[in-house]
């Protein structure tokens, strides 16, 4: 008896191998827009290790987080390349992470029967960016903490409850060292709940199986075996796929770590190299660039009765939105290779809109930026809300029975 | 590869809108970190002019040893004036108390202080004070409008005055020119001065992140590997596809 089959009669070794990569059929035509998942588990997997050796230097207090992190800077051992990966990765992580969601949008794999892996991939983009506001804070420099304030004062926005509840977010008046620790206790929590979710993620798409770039479900055309004639054993195809998509990703990532891992003050921002002070309000607070998009919607949004809630509702309905997209395309194709003029200008639109509210997140107030932020949060919220009409009367190609190279 | 570069693009996209900061022209630092000469001349400005005010408090002494080409002694023996340990960081003995009672803030630390500011920041706001009757220390900066500091250089550079023009009703400095007479004439010509407050740009550019030349040197062979590893990757890739049609 071999040493497989002793384990195999006690876990399911081999079968768990064979369904999820040996024998889990991928079509055939996935493209470079298909690196994007794995490379974002890369990425988390470089989070959670160089966030536990930080976490060993790294003092979640007041008084001591900005010294340990420019002890772990300049004293600790490979310290500063285990924050620049952890620092330039947090970065790397929304970048890729919006490819991968941008390639879901056209290529429609939020439609059925993969709504459910949709929402989850949306619920795992909320938990991120809950876990980058809190880890933003512990470096303790001004724009953490004023970063932090500005997010956390949109809670205390809430009518009734909201004085209430900003004080019970922070765990103080004002943010704090209770505020610190807290954030950091959580920070290093949520990944772990990340990766839970990735788990499930992964589950509920080999249950549905993979879209592809034709939007077609190669399990409809199976051979005599029961295998999609479209389709390819996961590994070792897309395992040796994806490991060139690994090495690529890795030079630009690395050139970022080794050369640029302030990239211009986006990645690490220039005002964060002086310590929080509660006394001194920055002249300019803006969020890191990954949150841009949704503070230039908040922005946008005048305030209604002395109240800055509406723009508040309105930053939490641009990512709430997500959650419907699979019932509010009804266009009859998937894929936006087979979809019409209509579809094809709207996405574009939209990731102009996208960048563009990114690029006004990070700039000062002017009646004309303003003004720019409107149109563009008009135009966000036409792009989900309007699609149920524009992607029905869109003209559509026919989708050939069979996946295209 | 198009489709590549479409996806680098859109993803750095945000990047290209780097604003240009506030209104005051700032000057082309120009530093070299990894001229150590350079480096050496601006420590040594650095311990006999900033700091008995302000600390490098991160900054340890036989790190900046090791990493300016000195020996512990030399290091010992002409930069340390407030400690005899080479381990210990570049602190003051002033307290934070007696600094507000006699600047009216507490000067800061300058570890950091290249990374918070830019290197351009520092190299033109050492060389823009000028004569203001009107502040305690009868010098106000153009960069920094109102600052605590006195011109502590200004037997090196002379003192400067600054020539007004009015720009929509508003008194805007055009440009500084030395003041009249002896008071205008420092130890260094206005290009040697320059040249040292370069040097001490490059030394507080180094403060602020030791490890910059040893991270891009590591850095382009990591990135040598990874191209190696890239086309390796790629040919495997290939062979493994080539049964796909």
């Amino acid at each position: 008896m071999s040493l497989m089959t002793w384990i195999d009669e006690r876990f399911p070794a081999t079968k768990v191998w064979n369904e999820h990569l040996a024998e889990y059929y991928a079509p055939k035509n996935f493209n470079f827009w298909y690196f994007f998942g794995s490379l974002a588990m890369l990425v988390l997997v470089n989070q959670i290790l160089t966030g536990i050796w930080l976490a060993m230097s790294y003092k979640p207090d007041a008084m001591l987080a900005f010294g340990s992190v420019e002890y772990i800077m300049r004293d600790v051992e490979w310290g500063w390349l285990i924050r620049y990966l952890h620092s330039t990765g947090a970065s790397a992580f929304f970048i890729v992470i919006y490819l991968h969601m941008f390639r879901g949008l056209i290529y429609g794999s939020y439609r059925a029967p993969r709504e459910l892996l949709w929402i989850i991939g949306v619920v795992l983009y909320v938990l991120m960016m809950a876990t980058a506001f809190m880890g933003y804070l512990l470096p303790w420099g001004q724009m953490s903490y004023w970063g932090a304030q500005v997010i956390i004062n949109l809670f205390s926005a809430v009518p009734v409850i909201g004085p209430d509840l900003g004080v019970w977010i922070r765990g103080d008046y004002v943010i704090s060292d209770a505020t610190l620790n807290r954030f950091f206790a959580l920070h290093f929590l949520l990944p772990f709940l990340l990766a839970a979710v990735v788990f499930i993620h992964i589950v509920a798409l080999h249950k549905v199986g993979s879209n592809n770039p034709d939007g077609i479900e190669i399990k409809k055309n199976k051979d005599a075996n029961g295998i999609p004639k479209d389709g390819i054993p996961f590994h070792p195809y897309y395992s040796v796929k994806d490991t060139v998509g690994v090495a690529g990703f890795l030079f630009l990532f690395a050139a970022a770590v080794f050369f640029a891992p302030e990239m211009g003050g986006y990645f690490l921002e220039p005002p964060n190299f002086d310590p929080a002070d509660p006394l001194k309000t920055p002249l300019h607070i803006a969020p890191v660039w990954y949150f841009t998009p949704f503070y230039a919607i908040l922005r946008a949004v005048p305030s209604m009765a002395g109240s800055a809630f509406p723009g508040v509702l309105a930053m939490g309905a641009a990512i709430v939105v997500m959650f419907f997209l699979p019932w509010l395309d009804r266009s009859p194709v998937k894929s936006v290779r087979y979809k019409g003029p209509i579809v094809k200008g709207a996405i574009a639109i939209f990731v102009v809109v996208f960048i563009l509210l990114g690029w006004l997140g990070t700039q000062p107030v002017t009646p004309f930026l303003t003004l720019l932020a409107q149109i563009c949060t008009v135009l966000y919220f036409a792009f989900f809300l309007l699609m149920p009409i524009y992607s029905k009367m869109d003209k559509t190609k026919p989708v050939p029975e069979r996946v295209t190279q | 590869m198009k489709k590549l570069i479409v996806a680098f693009l859109l993803a750095t996209a945000p990047l290209l809108g780097l604003a240009a900061g506030g209104g005051v022209h700032l000057d082309d630092a120009d530093i070299d970190v990894s001229d150590q000469a350079s480096l050496q001349r601006g420590a040594k400005f650095f311990v006999n002019y900033c700091l008995s005010c302000h600390s490098a408090k991160f900054q340890r002494y036989n790190r900046m040893a090791r990493d300016l080409g000195l020996t512990e002694d030399e290091v010992k023996e002409n930069l340390m004036f407030t400690t005899d340990k080479i381990g210990d960081t570049m602190t003051i003995a002033m307290s934070d108390a007696n600094a507000e009672a006699w600047f009216g803030v507490v000067p800061p630390d300058l570890s950091l202080i290249a990374r918070a500011r830019g290197v351009d920041y520092i190299y033109t706001y050492l060389r823009s004070f000028y004569v203001d009757e009107a502040r305690p220390f009868g010098v106000n900066n153009v960069v920094f409008k109102d600052v605590g500091m006195p011109h502590v250089m200004w037997e090196l550079q002379g003192m400067q005055k600054a020539v007004f023009e009015e720009v929509d009703g508003q008194q805007v400095v055009k440009e500084l020119v030395p003041v009249e007479g002896a008071a205008g004439k420092g130890k260094l010509s206005p290009e040697e001065f320059d040249g040292a407050m370069r040097d001490l740009t490059a030394f507080l550019s180094y403060v602020a992140e030791p490890v910059q030349l040893e991270r891009k040197r590591l850095g382009t062979w990591v990135l040598l590997f990874l191209a190696v590893f890239f086309v390796l990757s790629y040919l495997l890739k290939k062979e493994y596809w080539k049964d796909v049609h």
